[in-house]
């Protein structure tokens, strides 16, 4: 895999993984982060494959879509911490409803923004960040371990020892996330209209896997996009999966949207145990992320026209 | 005056009228309505403002509505991450929805119930805690009821004046919620107690029927005037350019 390239120095680390291999590196207990917002850009191969794994006792942490969803409906999950857990076009993360609202699963909800600093600080390696957001609202109830602390400063306005919340590192023991393009050293790359928080995942987490649509050779980068686009420093990442829509059924842009007929249908399957367990037969009890598309698109077949 | 408009039109011009002012920060409504009436603001009265095409840039055209592949003519890139920049600099105006709302303005979309365990899950604290303590909001309320204008909501999440005044002075000086325009009419905290007030009432609604469906006691002035019907112009802008399809529609729809 070091053939061509324009300089006499090659980097010849080679990252490839499956999701199979992704799964022997976890174990029960760990704390997760997963990239993309929403229903958009999940890395949900690798989801699937923990869905259907040994693994228990999960925290995850994410801006959640169906990746929180249906890790709960798995039974994965001992803690969530999000900001939201939502599917865009379904506002309401049905199967994270159903298990919140079962009280099967705890809770760290924060504040969107709030959220982001917990992971600048994990990727700085520093214990918070203070920020205003949580005062006055219900979040720091929500949330007894996290501390208010006094400003040692003054403000530009003058006031002094002003209260500011402390949000706490959300230290990560590994995160996953799903990017358009990646070559084998781990270099990651996106090209939709917006690289959310990923780049953050990989740097507040000892370990990232990154699945990717395509790996393609590093020289072939700038073909595909701007330099900046190239936002994962292979540094920050220990494993590459390739998933060709690996991000199946949230968007990817460029390469694909979401399929809304499908999310849907896995909406649906939150309605009673008998749904789920249909769904889960069809979608997750299948031997490989190939074997999956082949379930999904026989379902299009029949349906037709949808997607494009 | 355009006589014919309807309660939906109504609701987007009294929306847009809480822009009123603002100049150059970004105007940042979430949903179809709010989104219309910033549209509608920017395209009239406050051209300074920004907006976002509620994916990922600033456009400084009128985008139609629900119209993914609208030429958008892009000022600036506006993901995410840069978006809680803008957040905590207060130069926003953000309208969000609220499944419930108190006296003091207190607002919930998280939960009903117990939060560790509620009857249903919503969604989320969001941005609210962050966006209330930094800039100024406004409310959008479809269903005004005594399920949703409460006496006390079931969770905090974007604090009211009650809640804002035992925090610092920067806070205060940050925390300004504009108005809340219900599907009945218009409300806003300008008196001393910081307590909700009446504004003006949609046409062919009164008084009355707001005071019955509201769960606390509302201020109300000696004077409340009729919510404004939107102009002939703003009519076209909102039927013609902004909403071709009539998704403002879709809220006031009965169930």
């Amino acid at each position: 895999m070091h053939s061509a390239g324009c300089s006499s120095v090659e980097v010849v680390i080679d990252k490839k993984m499956t999701e199979m291999e992704v799964i022997e590196e976890l174990s029960d207990g760990m704390t997760i982060g997963i990239g993309g917002w929403g229903s958009r850009r999940k890395p949900m191969s690798l989801v699937r494959a923990i869905a259907c794994s040994n693994l228990k006792d999960l925290t995850i942490v994410s801006y959640g879509g169906p990746d929180v969803g249906l890790l709960c409906a798995a039974g994965k999950i001992r803690k969530a911490i999000y900001g939201f857990v939502s599917l865009d076009s379904i506002p309401l993360e049905p199967h994270f409803r159903n298990a919140k609202q079962e009280g099967t699963i705890e809770t760290g909800e924060l504040d969107e923004g709030a959220f982001y600093l917990g992971l600048l600080a994990a990727a700085h390696r520093v214990p918070f960040y203070p920020t205003r957001a949580g005062l006055g609202s219900d979040m720091l109830m929500m949330n007894p371990e996290i501390k208010t602390i006094e400003s040692p400063y003054e403000s530009i306005d003058g006031e002094k020892g002003e209260e500011l919340v402390a949000i706490p590192a959300l230290n990560l023991d590994v995160s996953l996330i799903h990017m358009n393009r990646a070559d084998s050293q781990g270099n990651g790359q996106f090209l939709g209209p917006d690289l959310y928080f990923d780049d953050l995942f990989a740097k507040a987490a000892k370990r990232t896997f990154m699945s990717c649509e395509k790996i393609i050779p590093t020289e072939h980068f700038l073909k595909e996009g701007s330099v900046h686009t190239l936002k994962i420093p292979r540094l920050f990442v220990d494993g590459v999966i390739e998933a060709p829509r690996g991000a199946h059924f949230t968007e990817c842009p460029p390469d694909y949207g979401r399929d809304e007929a499908f999310q849907s249908e896995y909406a649906a399957s939150a309605k009673d145990p008998q749904s789920w367990e249909n769904f889960k037969e069809k979608y997750l009890e299948v031997n490989s992320h190939q074997e999956y598309l082949k379930a999904v698109d026989s379902r299009t077949q029949i349906e037709e026209g949808q997607n494009g | 005056m355009a006589d014919d408009a309807t309660i939906d039109e109504i609701c987007v011009t009294a929306i847009a009228d809480g822009f009123r002012g603002d100049g150059e920060i970004l105007c940042n409504p979430i949903g179809n309505v709010p989104v219309i009436a910033g549209r509608l603001a920017k395209a009239t009265f406050e051209s300074d403002m920004v907006m976002t095409d509620t994916v990922s840039v600033l456009a400084a055209n009128t985008i139609p509505v629900g119209d993914p592949d609208a030429e958008r003519l892009v000022e600036a890139w506006m993901p995410y991450r840069d978006l809680f920049d803008i957040v905590w600099s207060g130069r926003r105006h953000i309208v969000m929805g609220a499944s419930q709302i108190d006296p003091h303005g207190n607002q919930n979309f998280a939960a009903i119930g117990d939060w560790k365990k509620p009857k249903a899950q919503l969604l989320g604290l969001r941005g609210a805690p962050g966006n209330l303590v930094n800039n100024t909001t406004s409310y959008w309320i479809p269903n005004h009821s005594t399920r949703s204008f409460v006496q006390k909501v079931d969770v905090v999440s974007g604090p009211g004046y009650d809640r804002v005044s035992e925090l610092s002075g920067w806070i205060q000086r940050n925390h300004e919620i504009r108005q809340i325009v219900s599907n009945l009419g218009v409300f806003n905290f300008s008196n001393s107690q910081k307590r909700m007030q009446l504004v003006s009432h949609h046409p062919d609604v009164t008084v009355e029927e707001i005071i019955a469906a509201t769960g606390f006691e509302l201020l109300i002035p000696d004077e409340v005037e009729e919510t404004r019907i939107p102009t002939k112009d703003e009519l076209k802008l909102i039927r013609k350019v902004i909403d071709p399809h009539g998704l403002r529609k879709a809220e006031f729809i009965k169930k």
